[in-house]
């Protein structure tokens, strides 16, 4: 027996575009945004706010889209790895140091580093080494040991 | 995993809300910024039928610090009640506690008000209420009404909130002339919850200390009050490493830490008496110190 579960129609401010789509209430952020607007950008590794590879930027601001349900972002803008860097051609300063200064092994963890420190520079464009470290510290990386991504 | 399957409201007026929690209350849950509950749902360790999302609602994101305390609205976030310098200069123990509350990312959406609701006794905030003798304000079926710290807290995880009840805010004291307020704690990483902390109101009078109490994170069931009074009480300021030992001895007779994975319940119980002087020592430093933020140490060595 299945019993349909609740939809809600959304309407989500993403990278700039509005999308309506027609979800279940208890689709999460990221869930959307992978699956039902296509953008894979935005990893998902641990669901409980722990790794940090699913932050997006929530008007503005570094946030989890794992630990927030779509129903949530409506009315809020959502920046995800996509929307930063014009394309994959010209990437954004951000981007192409993670590139320069071999910040990435997998690139899993990346999308999330990407975006905490996108919004991290633009209040802080100057930050010392130790403001860097704090500022990552919310994000999981198991390949590059971490020097690599603080050194840029 | 997925959380299983419920209804989402979301109201934008209060009387909306209140509604919705006057239906709903006994099988829903609050949704604020979700911090907490979704990685409970999401581990299917609840399933609420409803869940009453209160992010939309007007009104209730302000900071007001006036007569004495600082009123934090049900949907200010952590991050911006840190980062709000009238309500550090009232009470510095805010910004101090706020800065060991997870990852920054974290605290750009989790709000204050719902880390009191969450009631963990590994949270810092409901110690914070707690030491600073703070209030709750909430509403619900018989209006609105104000709930002290000591009838909020009634376990682990569990508060006296009515399931057709909503915070709208909290308000911390501000600290008297004369007091001085402190918070420290350690952590295997930087943003974990604290294997033990220890947040502290040292009262001065003529350069001689005459008043000392401390509230607790990760080391008892819930929030505490103790006086260590006595341990300071006559001792000079300038002399407080003296008083550093008796406080560190009085802190490990009164708290009782659970022993898990991180951290056996010794350590936990040695640490908060440990992290207890120290901070005795910090705070009897020249006032010069005394509204800067008391972050937590370093990361345990060998962390992993
Ligand atoms: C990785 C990670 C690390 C964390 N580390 C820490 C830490 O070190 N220290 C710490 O203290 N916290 C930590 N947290 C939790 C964080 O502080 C949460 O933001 C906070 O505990 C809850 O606030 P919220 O707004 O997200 O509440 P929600 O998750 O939305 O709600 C939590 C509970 O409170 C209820 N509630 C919320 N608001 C209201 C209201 N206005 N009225 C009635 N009920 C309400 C909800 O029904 C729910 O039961 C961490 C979280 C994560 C994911
Ligand atoms: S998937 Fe969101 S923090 Fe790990
Ligand atoms: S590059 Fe592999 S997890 Fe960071």
């Amino acid at each position: 027996m299945t019993v349909a579960e609740p939809h809600t129609t959304l309407r989500l401010n993403v990278n700039g575009i509005s999308h309506t789509v027609e979800v279940p209430d208890r689709r999460l952020l990221s869930d959307v945004l992978r699956h039902d607007l296509g953008l894979t950008g935005t990893h998902v590794g641990c669901e409980h706010g722990v790794c940090g590879a699913c932050t997006v930027r929530f008007d503005g601001a570094p946030v989890r889209s794992c630990l927030v349900f779509a129903a949530s972002a409506q009315g809020h803008e959502i920046t995800t790895v996509e929307g930063i860097g014009r394309d994959p051609e010209h990437p954004s300063d951000v981007q192409q140091a993670f590139i320069d200064c071999h910040g990435l092994q997998c690139g899993f963890c990346t999308p999330g580093f990407i975006t905490t420190i996108d919004a991290f520079l633009d209040e802080n464009p100057n930050p010392s080494e130790d403001e860097a470290r704090e500022a990552v510290s919310g994000n999981l990386c198991r390949c590059t040991g971490y020097q690599n991504i603080v050194e840029p | 995993m997925k959380p299983s399957p419920f209804t989402m409201h979301r109201p934008t007026t209060l009387d909306e809300a209140l509604e919705l929690l006057r239906a709903y209350g006994a099988k829903g849950k609050v949704i604020a910024g979700g911090q907490s509950l979704v990685p409970v749902l999401n581990m299917r360790l609840a399933a609420p039928e409803h869940l009453i999302d209160i992010t939309a609602l007007t009104g209730l994101d302000g900071i007001s610090v006036a007569e004495g305390s600082v009123e934090v609205g049900a949907l200010v976030t952590h991050r911006r009640l840190e980062r709000s310098p009238e309500a550090r200069a009232a009470q510095p123990l805010l910004r101090a506690a706020l800065g060991c509350v997870a990852h920054p990312a974290i605290r750009n959406r989790g709000t204050t008000v719902g880390s009191l609701a969450h009631a963990d006794p590994n949270g810092e905030m409901p110690a914070i209420l707690a030491l600073t003798g703070g209030w709750v304000t909430a509403r619900g079926d018989s209006g609105e009404r104000r709930i002290g710290w000591e009838d909020f807290n009634v376990g682990p995880l569990e508060t006296s909130l009515e399931p057709h009840e909503l915070l709208t805010s909290a308000t911390f004291p501000a600290l008297a002339p004369g007091q001085r307020g402190g918070f420290k704690e350690l952590t295997r990483r930087t943003g974990d919850y604290a294997l033990a902390g220890v947040g502290m109101i040292l009262t001065i009078e003529n350069e001689t200390m005459t008043g000392l109490r401390a509230s607790f994170v990760s080391v008892t069931d819930m929030p505490v009050v103790v006086d260590l009074g006595e341990a300071v009480a006559g001792v000079p300021v300038a002399a407080a490493d003296s008083a550093a030992p008796a406080v560190a001895a009085a802190v490990e007779a009164c708290v009782d830490p659970v022993g898990d994975i991180h951290a056996t319940a010794d350590y936990r119980r040695r640490l908060a008496g440990v992290l207890a002087g120290r901070l005795l020592e910090e705070l009897a430093q020249p006032p010069a110190g005394s509204a800067q933020p008391r972050d937590s140490l370093a990361p345990a060595e060998g962390a992993a």
